[in-house]
């Protein structure tokens, strides 16, 4: 890599990039700002497309490695058997309508002197502004012996969908009726507060029509349930009575997936699916890119702009970010940080100042039966310092109880928010 | 990229800061996630685009004040001003059906 960049072309033009390259140019008379968006997740999506609606004038590469999104939201469902992987699919060829260049790649590396990024098959691109929406990655080193037995195929996350989701649902169907269900949580932070126990319910759910007699074992390293507890557990005594138990404070610290042992700290546990979710960190890229500042693990950002507080020029979202307080890891988060970013990003690249007001809303809706769903809300606003989001007083809650009328709202906020992002 | 500041800093030597236009613009894409971009639903819930201002004004406050039930509006509205409210209606309002 000695030869200069130009910074709309590659060094080395592989398939994708080379095809990129084509259509990549800027108009006679005038140089385009490049934006490249590493992942095409909830934020990187998401803020790929409102660039482009907000700056048409900006060019937008999106790398994502996958070639299909698979939702985390609405996953679960697949366990219960009221959703299926098809309905949690959905194609990139939407951005093209917008004018995203989407790159299926794999980007090994950032230089953030250099302004470039790395890409696994496709060269080097250059960016001038980076929008870095990496997701997790997980500290498997936490949990001895979690390495041979992911590999091994028999001790799953499914905590990013996709193959493990798929792999978690058949060893569930091939389970003996009066097996356990070992479900193991990392302690808060991690990617989807009331995932876990969104979870246990759908397995719970298919339990009880298919295998009555299993049960739902839940091991936590947080002390409680650590998000919509009482309405979890309400449903769990009033739908799934006996089938779930619950236990705090039981952190995993080995798993034997010969043995059908998760370890924990005070004690070992027996199933017949150990489904072991480790802690979690920013994802690979942003480690590598030196956009880590919060205890080896998250990327701080000054909210107003998503502005990484490591490295100017680049922003990074969602699951990756120091969250602000009260803000959770979740997809609308992700989805709603994007738009803040989004409009930061064309405003600067446009001598502007970014907005000084954003105000943003989490919404999560989870499923506790086929058509039974709990929200919590939350509207957020900058602090007073202007660089992180607080959480509006008097504003947001949960649902009073469990009701089949949200059911519809959540299907509707999931093909709303698919559309937001991709189409 | 040196090009393209230089464009910029030519158009623009101080800092301007945001239009009401885009702060309208900003704050409704919020909703998007459950009532689709730019107020187009794809499904399920009420499209807002084209949607009179006044009259999404109305409803927002109406699920302010617990006068229209609702699931979850009543406590989202609760997050916004009166000024945001109007900012976020004229946004509405001025798309296409």
């Amino acid at each position: 890599m000695s030869k200069s960049f130009d910074r709309r072309d590659f060094l080395k033009l592989g398939g994708a990039a080379a095809a990129l390259a084509a259509t990549g140019c800027a108009t006679p008379g005038g140089a385009k700002a490049r934006v490249v968006v590493l992942g095409g997740g909830f934020g990187g999506a998401t803020a790929a497309k409102y660039i482009r609606l907000w700056g048409p004038a900006v060019e937008v590469v999106m790398v994502e490695r996958n070639t299909d999104f698979v939702s985390c939201p609405i996953s679960n469902l697949v366990y219960g058997g009221s959703k299926t992987m098809a309905d949690i699919t959905y194609g990139y060829s939407g951005l093209a309508r917008y004018g995203v260049q989407v790159v299926h790649d794999q980007a090994t590396a950032v230089d953030t002197s250099a302004k470039t990024v790395r890409l696994a098959r496709g060269g080097d691109l250059k960016y001038d502004r980076l929008v870095v929406s990496p997701g997790i990655d997980f500290m498997v080193e936490q949990i001895d012996g979690y390495v041979s037995a992911m590999n091994s195929g028999r001790v799953l996350h499914a905590w990013k969908a996709g193959p493990q989701t798929v792999a978690l649902q058949r060893q569930l169907a091939e389970m003996r009726d009066g097996g356990v269900y070992v479900l193991s949580v990392p302690l808060a932070p991690y990617r989807c507060p009331p995932g876990p126990y969104e979870r246990a319910s759908q397995v719970a759910s298919y339990f009880k029509k298919h295998k009555p007699r299993a049960k739902v074992l839940i091991v936590d390293a947080n002390p409680d349930v650590t998000s919509k507890g009482k309405l979890f557990k309400q449903a769990w005594a009033d739908l799934y009575p006996g089938m779930i138990e619950f236990r705090g404070n039981a952190k995993a610290i080995g798993v034997d997936a010969r043995a059908g042992t998760v370890k924990l700290e005070v004690e070992d546990v027996k199933g017949d699916v150990l489904n072991v979710v480790p802690a979690q960190r920013a994802g690979d890229i942003a480690v590598q890119a030196g956009l880590i500042t919060a205890n080896n693990r998250w990327c701080g950002v000054d909210w107003r702009t998503t502005e990484s507080t490591a490295v100017k020029g680049v922003h990074v979202l969602g699951d990756a970010t120091l969250s602000a307080p009260g803000m959770p890891k979740s997809g609308s988060m992700a989805n709603q940080q994007a738009k803040v970013c989004a409009a930061a990003v064309v405003a600067m690249l446009n001598g502007r100042e970014p907005d000084a007001d954003p105000k943003i809303v989490n919404m999560c809706y989870s499923f506790v039966s086929d058509n039974e769903v709990i929200h919590v809300t939350s509207v957020h606003e900058l602090d007073g310092s202007k660089k992180t989001f607080v959480a509006v007083k008097g504003a947001g809650g949960l649902s009073p109880a469990r009701n089949t009328l949200e059911a519809k709202y959540a299907w509707a906020w999931a093909q709303n928010i698919w559309s937001d992002m991709l189409g | 990229m040196r090009i393209a500041l230089i464009c910029a800093a030519a158009l623009a030597a101080a800092p301007i800061s945001v239009s009401a236009q885009d702060a309208g613009r900003n704050l409704a894409a919020s909703c998007a996630m459950c009532h689709g971009t730019t107020g187009y639903s794809v499904g399920g819930n009420e499209p807002l685009a084209g949607m009179p201002k006044d009259e999404l004004e109305r409803k927002f406050k109406e699920f302010r004040s617990g006068a229209k039930p609702a699931t979850a509006m009543h406590q989202i509205s609760k997050g916004y001003s009166d000024g945001q409210l109007a900012q976020i209606a004229a946004f509405f309002a001025a798309q296409k059906k």
